[in-house]
């Protein structure tokens, strides 16, 4: 049984696309069917990351709106053969993006997978709601700080009222990926700690990536981080996130890079 | 008290950013969640009302004041003299107060 999973946040920058990237690549690297949805229609970014924006042909837009056939618009993965992308359309709005035609792609897209992430874009508006309106999951990206928490809290108010699955009085599961966290710092109480967020925001963690220079490296050529450096800390708290997502019981642990010892001397360069 | 604990002490922020998000986001859930049912309250009450008398949308105010053992929804509506004159009812505006 296929799930739909969105990733969302309300505010922007916190780490949206990496997420649905990494976790999307970690699925598939598991063995499981990914396909990974693009629905910041005239601002995607997606197709970037994943390293596929020279491949685009098609995009959402074209399938919603009936001028490609799904299996044109989908970009496979050269990497992995489990994992396809499905892009947003840079040229249009999110006004294109119509109830009936998310409906039927999200159906289709269950037939064929076994996830479906749906990329959100940030904001509250029309894309937003589009890209949550079908979701089983959602995965609740959050910095740990105060505007990204406070957003968070609004997304978690609408996940449970204007979706699909709040409708129908089902329940809609939820799942914080705690981002760009830096233990030290949570340590020397100059950041929020994991619990702090945890008892505000009150859903399940799903992870804490640590805040990690692999991030921007990974982006930089195109790579989701699992794929990039798989033993790099962010790519290992990606892989146990996305076991979680399947079920499995895994410790919450922050993963620490693991410096050498030229690293370790000389520190971290500024500049 | 040294040069270090001097520093550290301007360091602790996070228990700040916390408590400032718990008071922040206790309100405005209480808002956002409210709002739909105030809203949904005072359009309906105006129907009932408008279909027997004619009053302006603004002379209706509907407040819920949300308290630990009871909550009071109080409903003020006023209305124009002149009609409640003629419906002999007094002069002035008419409030009704309902425990909620």
């Amino acid at each position: 049984m296929a799930k739909v999973l969105v990733v969302t946040s309300g505010k922007g920058g916190v780490g949206k696309t990496t997420s649905t990237a990494a976790l999307g690549a970690a699925l598939a690297q598991t063995g499981e069917n990914v396909v990974v949805v693009d629905f910041d229609v005239g601002l995607r970014n997606l197709d970037l990351v994943m390293g596929a924006e020279r491949r685009v042909v098609f995009d959402l837009i074209n399938v919603v709106q009936g001028d490609a056939k799904l299996n044109q618009a989908l970009i496979r993965d050269k990497r992995i053969d489990t994992l396809s992308l499905l892009p947003a359309s840079q040229t249009r709005d999110k006004d294109a993006l119509t109830e009936a035609g998310v409906e039927r792609v999200i159906g289709e897209l269950r037939e064929k997978f076994d996830w479906v992430i749906c990329d959100s874009p940030a904001g509250i508006e029309r894309g937003a709601l589009l890209a949550m309106r079908h979701a089983d999951v959602a995965v609740v990206v959050t910095n740990p700080e105060v505007s990204s928490v406070r957003d968070s809290d609004r997304i978690i108010g609408m996940l449970d009222s204007k979706t699909l699955r709040a409708e129908k009085g089902e329940r809609m599961e939820k799942h914080l990926l705690l981002t760009r966290y830096d233990t030290a710092r949570a340590a020397r109480n100059e950041m929020l700690k994991t619990e702090d967020i945890l008892e505000i925001l009150s859903i399940p963690l799903l992870g804490i990536i640590p805040e990690s220079e692999e991030v921007l490296r990974a982006s930089n050529v195109g790579a989701p981080v699992t794929l990039n450096n798989p033993n790099s800390a962010p790519a290992r708290a990606y892989f146990d996130a996305a076991r979680r997502l399947k079920g499995e019981q895994v410790e919450v642990v922050v993963p620490l890079e693991r410096k050498g010892i030229m690293s370790r001397l000389f520190g971290r360069r500024v500049a | 008290m040294n040069l270090l604990s001097l520093f550290r002490i301007k360091r602790d922020t996070a228990p700040v950013a916390r408590e400032r998000l718990q008071v922040l986001l206790a309100h405005e859930r209480a808002v956002i969640g409210k709002s739909d049912l105030l809203a949904t309250l005072q359009e309906e009450i105006l129907a009932v009302i408008a279909k027997h008398v004619t009053v302006d949308r603004s002379a209706v105010q509907i407040k819920l004041d949300r308290g630990d053992k009871v909550s009071m929804l109080e409903i003020d509506v006023e209305v124009p003299s002149a009609i409640a004159i003629a419906k002999g009812k007094g002069k002035g505006g008419q409030s009704a107060r309902v425990p909620a």
